[in-house]
């Protein structure tokens, strides 16, 4: 096969904000990044979506926390995090050392918390831009009926536009009846791009004691398990709004990053495989790239929304 | 802090007894920075089920380039490891976590239940290198599971006592209940084990006034500090990771009757 001598250019747009290319960790499995630096190279990610702040600090949900389930796994950590204080005077100093885009992934209970946390974080120098977290199934008021109420996810949506002049990025829940209904509804509201999707809500029960696994009862499935699933939602939702769509869930390989950019995807999160394999970001940037040289593909932006479905 | 993602390979596989399990692996990267109560993330097997990597403490650090894992067989994961061949290879990060404190402390005492006697071997290994006077009680189901490690911990020069849940093998019933007579003069304690034992031993050395240290264990995706899912309850009332914080803490950190 005639191979391209050149590298092929992985840069990609998510409206305002320019990657360099479309490789990003997902919020909640690379923690604040430092927890990685000796095991993965940050200055080559495209960008990295922090651990979800919240105003205040949370302690999260008891224990057991994760279980694992067929090729995935369950979560229930209930958002525990720093709190955007100490986010910003812990956190960021290195962050601001990685070379490579920092999104911070935000949460609240109430929209007026969103729009503080935009508010807060606008002028942090080191953020690139934010991610609104309104599907975040583990915390019982708010996190649902964000994600799976459409008038609430405008309503939010809306009110972190109007705080910041920041990238926004929207996350959407996939525990909702019409995943298209959502996506039209944070783009109309002001949504730069869409990532999607969040975990899926699961259940897994110990027969010997008959009690649940998860000390929350029940978690966020994730992993390579809910693959089909989320590429079946990004190619729904890339196929009917005008902004850029971030691919996430059970992404583990270059293959299945490909998949997702086929499908409409302008970028992908990679998720639960920083847990079992840390390289597995950095093996699917160059499996990336490896596949648009065999395909005579001189940038990725000319494969994103290629899938083929006629002949 | 130095972590590696180490491919190993697998030196040696013994059977210690029906379930118990040890591999000794060449991974000259994690076997020349492991300390005492440090851990290992192991990916058991080749494909996405089991999908997560298992967490296992250095059970012993045999020269700077292999270490020894020591485990029970009790699912998936470690059935996979239980399977391995020499030559095998089998991919590591570590090593990880807070090991052992180990201070100027002359007479020490080592608890260990079951396949919480994994860490103590390469703790001890380490105190008798300065001729620590270590005093060691391990418990466990039956007499096969501990033969082989009495006769190490000897061969380091410790004085071993030995319970046994069926009474096969000295003190029949808790490894605990020994503990009590030992404590005399000891300066330092260190446990692992069930959650009653570590409690237990942790209970006696605050009543004697004795440092102890515990090693945890919990579920956990990643062993990095990112999936926040190793959580067990501190004093304080707060959460403590045991991937980070941990997995060997000091025993007034933990809340036990949570």
């Amino acid at each position: 096969m005639e191979q391209m001598n050149t590298a092929p250019d992985m840069s990609v747009s998510l409206g305002p904000l320019v990657l360099t290319n479309p490789v990003m960790t997902a919020s909640g499995t690379f923690g604040y990044a430092e927890e990685f630096v000796s095991l993965v190279p940050l200055h080559e990610l495209g960008g990295v979506v922090v651990k979800g702040i919240s105003v205040a600090p949370r302690a999260g949900n008891p224990p057991p926390r994760v279980v694992e389930t067929p090729c995935g796994m369950l979560n229930a950590i209930g958002l525990e995090n720093v709190g955007v204080d100490r986010f910003i005077s812990e956190k960021m100093p290195f962050l601001r050392t990685c070379e490579c885009r920092v999104i911070v992934n935000i949460l609240g209970d109430f929209i007026e918390e969103y729009a503080e946390l935009a508010a807060r974080l606008t002028d942090i120098p080191g953020v690139d831009g934010l991610e609104i977290n309104i599907s975040c199934p583990n915390v019982k008021k708010g996190g649902v009926a964000f994600g799976t109420v459409p008038e609430m996810a405008a309503a939010v949506t809306r009110a972190v536009r109007e705080s910041t002049h920041l990238p926004v990025i929207v996350k959407l829940s996939p525990n909702v009846t019409d995943i298209v209904t959502m996506a039209k509804v944070v783009e109309d509201n002001g949504a730069h791009a869409i990532s999607l999707i969040n975990t899926l809500i699961g259940m897994a029960i110990d027969v010997r004691t008959r009690r649940p696994k998860l000390g929350n009862i029940i978690g966020g499935l994730s992993g390579p398990a809910i693959k089909p699933v989320a590429l079946r939602m990004v190619w729904q939702v890339a196929s009917a709004v005008r902004v850029p769509v971030i691919g996430i869930g059970g992404i583990g390989t270059a293959e299945d990053a490909v998949e997702f950019l086929l499908a409409g995807a302008t970028a992908v999160q990679v998720g639960t495989a920083n847990f079992y394999n840390p390289s597995a970001v950095c093996e699917i940037l160059t499996g990336i790239q490896k596949y648009l040289l065999e395909q005579g593909e001189q940038s990725v932006q000319s494969i994103i929304g290629t899938l083929r479905l006629e002949g | 802090m130095s972590e590696f993602q180490e491919k190993s390979r697998v030196v040696a596989v013994e059977q210690l007894a029906d379930t118990f399990y040890r591999l000794t692996l060449s991974a000259p990267q994690i076997a020349s920075s492991s300390q005492p109560g440090q851990f290992v993330m192991a990916a058991c097997g080749p494909y996405l089920d089991p999908l997560l990597r298992r967490p296992f403490s250095v059970h012993r650090r045999c020269d700077t380039h292999s270490i020894q894992l020591l485990f029970r067989v009790v699912g998936r994961g470690t059935e996979l490891l239980a399977a391995k061949r020499p030559g095998d290879v089998l991919h590591l990060i570590g090593p990880l976590g807070r090991g052992f404190d180990i201070d100027d402390a002359d007479r020490v005492c080592l608890v260990g239940g079951g396949i919480g006697i994994a860490p103590l071997l390469f703790l001890a290994e380490e105190l008798r290198l300065s001729q620590r006077t270590c005093t060691v009680l391990l418990g466990s189901r039956t007499a096969g599971e501990l033969h082989q490690l009495t006769v190490e911990f000897n061969a380091l020069g410790c004085e071993v006592e030995v319970a046994t849940d069926d009474g096969s093998a000295g003190y029949h019933g808790l490894v605990a209940d020994l503990l009590g007579p030992c404590l005399t003069g000891v300066k330092r304690c260190y446990a692992c084990g069930p959650t009653p034992m570590m409690a237990r031993t942790a209970q006696l050395c605050l009543a004697g006034r004795i440092p102890c240290q515990v090693s945890l264990e919990a579920h956990m995706a990643c062993g990095l500090g990112a999936c926040l899912g190793c959580t067990v309850h501190g004093t304080a009332d707060r959460y403590l990771h045991i991937c980070r914080q941990g997995p060997v803490l000091n025993a007034e950190e933990v809340a036990w009757n949570r």
